[in-house]
């Protein structure tokens, strides 16, 4: 059971403005029946003030819950004041939402948004939703800042799943995977990327037969020479105990292959020749 | 104020039996059964009693089949990564599950393509059920685990594990087949010495134990790299002081599980039919989502139209009945039922999915009560609901 505030659950237990406004003057739209939450937004507005507000919710008890405050906050507010209106802002008046839910209040927002946006024809819109935003602020549930994404992956975080386990970010509605997907793009060190003159590619990849491979291999009585390289392709020639060996073509595969991907280039593949 | 627990698929209320047999072990019989003196003599004779119990109960050839573990998924994650520890070469990497197990499968079958296996993962049909000959066509000589629940913990589908084991084992013999019981353990008969299963793991907490702790059963002969290391106890299968008060308790259930098995195939399914019917009839938006043609005989899943499930969830909480969902926002996260998903149930009612899980403790006056008062929630709800021109459609509202 989630740690809902009495106030949420009074809301959600007696939402108020429930309902449609037969000819309203702005209707805000968000979410969808597949994603298991929608809220409808009816505003009535005159000379620049909304006179009322009403909404139709299917989604969870904090959904409700938010769309009622929501509904009770706008009414009597000027245009001006209700565009200002941030997703924290409805959380704070429910006495806060358990950080998986905080995505309500987001969805809450974002039909204002698509309401305001319907009833001035966009004009002038960007600037002020933008000044709203806390532009920081990666994902919304948990309130986890793309600062403390990047402190993540300094950590060590190398994937979503990581700087989920750090951060929480990403862990209640994952709408924000994407965006912290690009940051880990953006932030992780691309490893050595300078591309090697073929020369040099060869050079490497000889050196690290004679000196790494190989030896492992002569522990087991076995040996390896470089045959050729054609781009990615490199050719080896199995021998000593490695050449009758049945297991040869897995030493090719799992350790001659890895390493050389591993040292050279995530493209190599290893055959015999 | 009446509390009508219609979730026992989560967890089940602790029997008072069993916890009487139990106490003994918390008080004056504590000693470690591993030490040598007499008291200790006492816990491990009350542990070997137990074994004999669950072996019993899951009808398995030797009480030295059972292996003590403290739930059902430290069952799977012994039996999976031990199959695959012991027995997979970078040729035969391949696993095979379907894609209605239980998360403590599914993570662990993610977890393990991540170290180089290669997965299958089965679908089901609209009606949940799997499709054997799929399952079959996928068992190649590279295969060294095959993992299907017995029953579903979302829909209570049965699975027909018996023949899956048996020919998975007739295309690749040194395939391992692990079954996933602990929502078949106390509703319906298990008989594994006569099965081709080699590893079957339950959970004490759905059959009135308490919960932490369950059990492994492991076929004569099987080799697994165990998971808990240390000690010798299990046999050197499974590291760790045992747990003697909930192994009795375990035991003591199973024994009541068994000697009750009758009452939940007739009285307790007699319920939960009554309850079915009852919620189906009253609502023209109510799907059945557990229509697969075998079926435990304590669970349904019923999908709500244009109703979202948490609300649904909280409204009945306020009269006094729990039950749960496998939607959204339960969970935490925004994906709905994964098993629901792959039988493919519509967007429509998949939100508002809810299970109702009876015991051999729900009495007919609190179905009277779920069928009054389910139909009453989900009337109120729909006037919340921005679909308003379907919901009139379906008769749910003037």
């Amino acid at each position: 059971m989630w740690d809902y505030s009495e106030k949420v659950k009074e809301h959600f237990k007696n939402p108020r403005n429930v309902g449609e406004i037969k000819n309203a003057d702005a209707i805000g739209e968000a979410g969808a029946l597949s994603c298991g939450d929608k809220l409808k937004l009816y505003l009535k507005i005159e000379n620049g003030i909304i006179k009322d507000a009403k909404f139709q919710t299917f989604g969870c008890g904090s959904a409700v819950a938010a769309s009622s405050i929501l509904t009770e906050m706008l009414i009597g507010k000027t245009v001006e004041e209700a565009k200002k209106i941030t997703n924290k802002q409805i959380a704070d008046e429910l006495d806060g939402l358990p950080p998986e839910k905080m995505h309500c209040s987001v969805m809450g927002r974002e039909a204002l948004e698509d309401a305001l946006k319907n009833y001035l024809h966009n004009d002038d819109w960007s600037e002020i939703t933008d000044e709203n935003r806390e532009s920081k602020i990666i994902c919304h549930c948990y309130d986890v800042s793309e600062e403390q994404i990047i402190e993540a992956i300094k950590n060590g975080a190398k994937n979503f799943d990581d700087v989920s386990r750090i951060t929480s970010a990403g862990l209640a509605c994952g709408r924000c995977k994407e965006s912290i997907e690009n940051i880990i793009k953006q932030h992780i060190k691309p490893e050595n990327k300078t591309p090697l003159t073929p020369v040099q590619k060869i050079i490497k990849i000889n050196s690290i037969i004679e000196e790494i491979i190989a030896p492992e291999l002569k522990k087991d009585f076995g040996d390896i020479e470089l045959v050729d390289v054609k781009e990615n392709n490199v050719k080896v020639k199995l021998k000593g105990h490695c050449s009758t060996c049945a297991n040869a073509k897995l030493t090719l595969k799992n350790f001659v292959e890895t390493k050389l991907k591993e040292l050279v280039d995530e493209e190599i593949t290893v055959s015999e020749g | 104020m009446k509390e009508v627990y219609l979730d026992n698929n989560a967890t089940t209320k602790v029997d008072e039996k069993v916890l009487e047999k139990m106490l003994p072990y918390l008080k004056e019989n504590y000693a470690n059964p591993s030490s040598m003196y007499n008291t200790a003599r006492i816990s491990a004779k009350a542990i070997e009693k137990a074994r004999e119990q669950v072996a019993d109960f899951l009808g398995a050839d030797d009480k030295e089949t059972i292996i003590f573990t403290s739930c059902a998924t430290e069952g799977a994650n012994t039996a999976i990564k031990g199959v695959v520890e012991q027995f997979s070469t970078p040729e035969n990497n391949h696993i095979i599950t379907s894609q209605v197990e239980h998360p403590c499968v599914l993570s662990t079958y993610e977890y393990l393509e991540k170290k180089g296996m290669r997965a299958t993962y089965i679908g089901v049909n609209e009606n949940g059920e799997l499709n054997i000959d799929n399952l079959l066509s996928k068992v190649t000589p590279q295969t060294i685990l095959v993992s299907i629940m017995h029953a579903n913990n979302e829909t209570g589908a049965i699975y027909p594990v018996y023949d899956i084991a048996r020919e998975v084992k007739k295309i690749n013999s040194n395939t391992k087949v692990f079954v996933d019981g602990v929502q078949a353990a106390g509703k319906i008969n298990i008989n594994l010495k006569d099965s081709d299963i080699d590893f079957y793991s339950i959970s004490g907490h759905k059959f009135h134990a308490p919960k932490g702790v369950g059990a492994l059963y492991v076929k004569k002969g099987n080799l697994f790299q165990p998971f808990m290391l240390g000690g010798h106890q299990e046999h050197s299968l499974r590291a760790g002081t045992q747990n003697t008060p909930y192994i009795v308790g375990l035991g003591e259930a199973a024994r009541l599980a068994k000697e009750s098995l009758n009452y939940e195939l007739t009285e307790v399914k007699r319920l939960r039919d009554k309850l079915e019917n009852g919620i189906l009839k009253a609502l023209n938006n109510a799907k059945l989502n557990s229509k697969s043609k075998e079926r435990v005989p304590n669970t349904t899943n019923i999908g709500f139209e244009y109703i979202e499930g948490e609300l649904i969830l909280l409204y009945l909480n306020d009269l006094g009945i729990y039950a749960s969902s496998g939607s959204a926002c339960t969970s935490g996260s925004l994906d709905p039922s994964h098993v629901l998903r792959a039988q493919k149930v519509p967007f429509t009612s998949l939100h508002g999915s809810i299970r109702f899980s009876l015991s051999r403790f729900t009495t007919d006056d609190e179905i009277d009560f779920a069928i009054e008062n389910v139909p009453k929630v989900i009337k109120k709800l729909a006037e919340i609901s921005p679909f308003q021109d379907e919901l009139k459609g379906l008769g749910l509202l003037n």
